[in-house]
């Protein structure tokens, strides 16, 4: 059987705290939410903390209500089950309840936070690999070793963004409420994201998601679309997620937003602009599809040739966008 | 002993109190402390659903529990599924009777998971039990008599 | 029949729904110790020193052993036995084992391992066909075979091939190359084993407690009455859980060093490592036929790549040119083959044994030519089938066959002829032939194959035999038969099975052999008793043994119980047994011990899909399968392996593969590994075709291979009903799709697959005569 190789386990009584305790074990101490990326990676050995401060058990990151705006609040600790299957959010973000139902399989979206899928860690297949594997094929730059597998011209990460609900959340306008030890601030989840497989996030390590916050999105549609072999358990291997506010036929404004193809959610700016002022006939939508797959270069460190992923993201983007404008 | 933490739950109906290491996974406290060898492991990595127990009346994966997640909660395991005595639960006569059972290996986790379905949805669709089942891998039936043994469970549980 | 053909529950059903059977993993014993594997980190490299001090420095280690414990050799097959339990020289593939520490628990083990320093010279290691085929750069992997990395080569040639190319009106010529993919049982695999009194037991998941005993025996130099294997509840097989494996070995060892029960439980990865999967297999095959379909002659080449070890290998080289025979009448037929060593983990037996890949090649083959010739892929088929009673070109008897009808009804029932045509959609259709046991154990000798005893108590019936319930259901069977002739029910039936202490010998649970040999045995051991029993149940009443009607638990009047107890007053102690071996059915020439079974099972596909021609996603809709079961002894059980093999046929067709980043298995984990989920899984329809085989148990056959294997050439032949384009390659990804469909687009062959063959100097051939003139006018 699989270990785990022991670790101390904390359990703080709210977020400040959490964030206190790993910053006072600077390096040594990590955030566990549903652990269901977490334990695999430390099963695998890919993060190797001696200590773990839970924070599914706080209260406080369980709120999930209609904010007085007629915007919602999820708190952090809710789970992609929870998210799933409650109305009020499938009503107004259609497509962020989606791709929560995506995620994986059902026991681990019962298991399985929000706060833990929006920081979930990148991906790559040199990397989340046992132990044994890595050693094996040569250790890599995220962990171990110092050359990247897959380009080693340049002492880069490409580890791919993988999380389902990121990708909606930034094209819905989410905020998130972190908490350090000395108090909260709430930023454009689209912030928290960087170009760099290892350091993905802007976030500093101790700070603690505390909650969503979406905007109201009434005459908004969503919709988010995912690429993967199986009907369940895989990692997106691209996704699209797309948000419009349409009024009569006429897209107003919008919002493209691509997952599993960086090391970040990429923001399609320039091709949902061209969508504004429009209604949706198959030309605009092929022509916005192409520009927003242009820039996008998947490599070879996920499933199936790179080759095909990259002609999938204008499929992807396609398939969204009419879902959305349904 | 810092790395050591009592684990108390209830697990079948039975509350219990267990010196365990703080990073020993539900999987192995229910294996290796309480001698609860019906649940399963394929994985260890949350990838086949073998390790599947029910964590207050949901399917989660005991592979990927710490005991501290499960601290308070009511677990059951395959071994609680019938409650006393020599009755099966409907769910496992039907799994017996169609043939849903080959190597049985991932069977365990079948039939919590069939349970907590046809809790919250009395008479699933195949559609709907194939959504439920997709997190269990089985690699003996094409999943075929486990989604007629979950039909035919329902239909005699909703009589 | 009382119940034989019911739909009975299967006898350890029960234990299974409720948590308590015991798998090898879930036995513990007081004391218990341990252990884990150190595996080599190279695919190719040579050990130059080992420095275990650290490693045994570790509290909580009892001990630790290398190679140098384990001297001896063993292998599958005797002419094969060229594996170490732990290598001392050389490692051939990453996760070669090379070290094994007992400890207190699993975690300090683990870290025990770790410590033990290897220093190893890395060698140039050979990552496919074509380089196992070359000039090796550093020494050949195996010290035997050759030249270069090949391993075994074959070639045989029946009829007058030439003549049958030149009678033809067409020629055709296609490669096909069928990837790798493993078993994934859900359980991994696990041993425990305790030494006590000079007697050492084995407890493991395997399929063939009988080979591991004799393997275990050679490798521990004690004779076979010191050991006793016992095939523990098995949480799958598929052909993985065959050969004898290093833990088994290791754990053996161990308890002999210290005394103590001692248990090893891969992880998923290592089980990726063990492998033993199906072979990769590059094929070129050459076909010639008339205007009206009638096959001529055909030419079959084969190039497997067998990976680090022998394994099964020799056998599943002959296996990839034996059966294309069992299904048509080919009446000059030539088959070259040739297996190779890899730097990768090792290839052997899967659900199949080495017949999914050509019958993939086959299939396709015929729908090119029935195209090219303008004529229905399926008319072409029937034109060739074999007939009922007959020999095939090279030497198989075919009894029983019930092509024609599986064919009738699998059509009929997915109206596949009037199939609604539209880009997008697609149907398709394969027929295949599987073994029911192979005709000649693993050792060359007379033995019985299956041997069973039953023993009569006071009442009660406890059978006794070898063999292997790997989930597939023979314990049912087995005490489905004895119950039918005893006349009680199955659950009556107490069995001691698995288990090379208590029960007599039973080849193991491999090549779909247990219903026919094991259900035989069982049922000459059966028949035996019941006519000591209805002898004295007679004399009783009155009457003569054959007036007695047994059933319902009753022997006549009597009840089961007092006729038991009478037949015990008169003959004191009873004991029955049977046996099973099959008749002789090689044909007059060498390499003609694989192919020859004493039956041969026939299924027929229809496999029903839409495919995007935007993106090459393939959704399978629906799939029928006919399957000539001879008898079904439990439906429900024949049913479930029909839908099982269907399973798995799709999982080879569309994700399943065993991949390499240069040696390494590049997705060793359930996750990276792709097998189907419920949802990816479409409605299966089974027909049941009872063609009542005359030496099957009650007419029975096999189907726990069998109904994989149309529908990956059916999954195929549905893709270009659909687009127009030809995927010579599984599995059948939608990459491979969408290339084949742009080299349409640009006027190029309409196809993605291998081009070419590679050049191999195979020996000479041998040139057998035909049995006889071919069985239908061509
Ligand atoms: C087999 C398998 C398949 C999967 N498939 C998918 C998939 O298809 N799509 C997908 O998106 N994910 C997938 N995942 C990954 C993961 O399960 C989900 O992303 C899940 O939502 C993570 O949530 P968690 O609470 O379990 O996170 P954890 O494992 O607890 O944490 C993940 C990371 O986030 C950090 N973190 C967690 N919560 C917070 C917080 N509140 N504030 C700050 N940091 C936090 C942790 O420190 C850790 O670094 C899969 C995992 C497995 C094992
Ligand atoms: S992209 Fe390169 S550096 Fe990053 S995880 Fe993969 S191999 Fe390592
Ligand atoms: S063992 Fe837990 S999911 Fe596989
Ligand atoms: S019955 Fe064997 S894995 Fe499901």
């Amino acid at each position: 059987m699989l270990r785990l190789r022991p670790f101390r386990y904390l359990r703080p009584m709210g977020a400040e705290e959490a964030a206190a305790m790993v910053a006072e074990f600077d390096g040594e101490a990590m955030l566990v939410a549903g652990g269901t990326d977490l334990v695999p990676k430390l099963k695998r050995r890919q993060m190797e903390p001696s200590i773990l401060v839970g924070i599914s058990h706080l209260e406080e990151l369980r709120s999930l209500r209609s904010t007085p705006e007629g915007g919602m609040e999820i708190g952090a600790a809710i789970t992609l089950a929870e998210v799933a299957r409650d109305p009020a959010l499938s009503a107004q973000y259609p497509g962020y309840a989606q791709a929560a139902s995506l995620v994986s399989t059902p026991p681990l979206r019962n298991l399985g936070t929000i706060g833990g899928n929006l920081m979930v860690d990148t991906r790559c297949n040199y990397y989340d690999m046992t132990y044994e594997w890595r050693q094996a094929a040569g250790f890599c730059l995220k962990k171990d070793g110092d050359a990247c597998r897959v380009a080693p011209a340049r002492p880069h990460c490409w580890a791919v963004s993988s999380s389902d609900t990121a990708p909606v959340a930034i094209a819905l306008d989410a905020t998130a409420v972190l908490a350090g030890p000395e108090g909260r601030r709430e930023v454009p989840v689209e912030s928290l994201y960087q170009d760099d497989g290892i350091h993905y996030t802007t976030k500093q390590p101790y700070e603690v998601v505390t909650s969503l916050h979406f905007p109201p999105r009434a005459g908004w549609r969503s919709s988010y679309v995912k690429l993967r072999r199986r009907g369940s358990i895989d990692f997106p291997i691209g996704g699209a997620a797309v948000a419009l506010a349409i009024e009569g036929d006429r897209i107003i404004d919008s919002k493209i937003v691509l997952s599993g193809v960086a090391s970040h959610p990429v923001v399609a700016v320039g091709a949902a602009s061209y969508l504004v002022g429009h209604s949706l006939d198959p030309e605009l939508v092929a022509e916005v599809a192409d520009h927003a797959a242009k820039p996008v270069k998947p490599l070879d460190n996920a499933d199936l040739a790179y080759t095909w992923r990259k002609r999938m993201v204008k499929w992807l983007v396609t398939q969204a966008i009419y879902e959305a404008g349904k | 002993m810092s790395d050591s933490v009592i684990a108390s739950f209830d697990v079948n109906g039975r509350s219990r109190e267990v010196l365990v290491k703080s990073y020993h996974t539900l999987l192995e406290i229910l294996r290796e402390d309480l001698g609860l060898t019906g649940t399963k492991h394929g994985c260890e990595l949350g990838e086949c659903g073998a390790c599947t127990v029910l964590v207050d009346g949901l399917p989660q994966l005991s592979c990927l529990l710490l005991p501290h997640q499960v601290e308070g909660k009511e677990i059951t395991t395959i071994e609680g599924l019938a409650g006393s005595g020599d009755e099966l639960h409907p769910l496992q006569e039907a799994f017996v009777e169609t043939g849903a059972v080959q190597c049985g290996y991932c069977t365990p986790s079948m039939l919590l998971t069939a349970k907590a379905l046809l809790e919250e949805n009395p008479s699933p669709g195949r559609q709907e039990i194939a959504e439920a089942l997709s997190g269990n891998l089985c690699r003996c039936t094409g999943y075929e008599a486990i989604t007629r043994a979950v039909e035919l469970a329902a239909t005699r549980m909703e009589a | 029949m009382r119940v034989v053909g019911k739909p009975l529950a299967k006898v350890d059903a029960r234990a299974k729904v409720t948590g308590s059977t015991l798998y090898a993993d879930d036995l513990i014993f007081p004391g218990t110790l341990f252990c884990k594997l150190l595996r080599s980190p190279h695919p190719y490299a040579r050990i130059k020193h080992m420095d275990l001090n650290a490693a045994k420095a570790v509290e909580g280690v009892v001990a630790v052993i290398t190679g140098n414990d384990l001297p001896v050799k063993y292998g599958i097959l005797p002419i094969s036995q060229d594996e170490h339990a732990l290598e001392s020289e050389k490692v051939r593939y990453v996760g070669d084992p090379v070290a094994a520490v007992a400890a207190v628990d699993e975690e300090t083990a683990a870290l025990a391992a770790e410590k033990i320093r290897v220093e190893y010279e890395v060698l140039d290691p050979v990552t496919s066909i074509e380089e196992a085929l070359s000039e090796p750069v550093d020494e050949p992997i195996h010290d035997y075979g050759g030249p270069s990395n090949i391993h075994k080569m074959a070639a045989l040639s029946f009829g007058n091939l030439e003549a049958g190319f030149a009678e033809a009106d067409h020629i055709r010529e296609d490669v096909f190359f069928y990837g790798g993919n493993t078993h994934l049982p859900m359980e991994e695999h696990s041993a425990i084993a305790t030494y006590v009194d000079g007697k050492l037991t084995l407890w493991s998941s395997t399929q063939t407690p009988h080979y591991v005993h004799r393997a275990v025996s050679k490798v521990m130099g004690l004779p076979m009455s010191a050991i006793r294997v016992v095939a523990t509840p098995h949480g799958g097989g598929f052909g993985g859980k065959t050969d004898p494996f290093s833990h088994e070995m290791a754990v053996c060892k161990l308890a002999m060093v210290t005394g103590k029960p001692v248990k090893c439980t891969l992880t998923r990865e290592e089980v990726f490592y063990a492998h033993r999967g199906r072979h990769p297999v590059l094929m070129w095959v050459r076909t010639g036929m008339k205007r009206n379909g009638r096959i001529t002659a055909m030419h079959f080449k084969t190039a497997l790549d067998g990976g680090a070890y022998g394994s099964y290998g020799v056998a599943t080289l002959f296996y990839t040119g034996a059966l294309q025979t069992t299904t048509y009448d080919i009446p000059a037929y030539r088959f070259e083959g040739a297996r190779v060593f890899t730097n990768k983990a090792p290839c052997g037996p899967k659900r199949g044994h080495g017949t999914p890949q050509p019958r993939f090649a086959l299939e396709l083959h015929l729908d090119k030519m029935a195209e090219d010739l303008g004529l229905d892929p399926v008319e072409v088929r029937r034109r060739n089938y074999v007939k009922p009673n007959t020999t095939t070109v090279n030497w198989l008897r075919i009894t029983s066959c019930g092509l024609e009808e599986i064919t009738d009804r699998v059509l009929q029932a997915s109206s596949y002829v009037n199939r609604q045509r539209a880009v997008g959609h697609g149907m398709g259709f394969a027929v295949s032939s599987y073994l029911c046991g192979a005709g000649l154990p693993i050792y060359w000798n007379s033995l019985p194959h299956s041997e069973c005893l039953i023993k009569l108590d006071r009442g009660g019936v406890t059978v006794y035999c070898g063999a292997t319930d790997i989930g597939q259901g023979s314990d049912t069977v087995i005490a489905t038969v004895v119950a039918e002739e005893l006349g009680l029910w199955p659950s009556d039936i107490r069995l001691v099975t698995g288990d090379t202490g208590f029960a007599p010998v039973d080849l193991g649970s491999y090549s779909s052999r247990v219903t026919f040999m094991a259900g035989n045995a069982a049922l000459d051991a059966a028949r035996k008793l019941r006519n000591l029993i209805a002898e004295v149940a007679a004399e009783s009443m009155g009457c003569s043994p054959g007036e007695i009607e047994v059933g319902d638990g009753k022997f006549g009047t009597l009840s089961f119980e007092e006729a038991a107890q009478l037949a015990q007053e008169r003959f004191g102690a009873i004991s029955t047994t049977g046996s099973y071996r099959p008749p002789d059915l090689a044909g007059p020439y060498k390499g003609s011990g694989v192919g020859p079974s004493p039956a041969y099972s026939y299924s027929a596909a229809v496999v029903d899909i839409d495919v995007d021609p935007e993106t090459g996603i393939i959704k399978v809709n629906k799939v029928w399968l006919a399957h000539d079961i001879g008898r079904s002894i439990n439906p429900v059980s024949v049913r479930g392996q029909v839908e099982g093999g269907v399973y798995m046929g799709l999982g080879e067709a569309l994700m399943e593969e065993q991949a390499y980043r240069k040696a390494l298995p590049k997705q060793p984990s359930m996750l990276d590994y792709k097998s189907l989920t419920s949802i990816d899984m479409p409605e299966v329809e089974t027909i049941l075709v009872e063609t009542n085989d005359p030496e099957g148990p009650y007419g029975a056959k096999e189907v726990g291979q069998g109904p994989l294997l149309p529908v990956v050439p059916a999954v195929v032949s549905a893709v270009h009903d659909a687009l127009g384009v030809w995927i010579d390659q599984v599995p059948v990804t939608p990459d491979k799709i969408m290339k084949a469909l742009d080299a349409k687009t640009k006027g190029q062959a309409p196809r993605f697959g291998p081009k070419s063959f590679p050049d191999i100097a195979y020996p000479q051939y041998v040139k057998v005569d035909t049995p006889h003139v071919a069985t239908q006018a061509i």
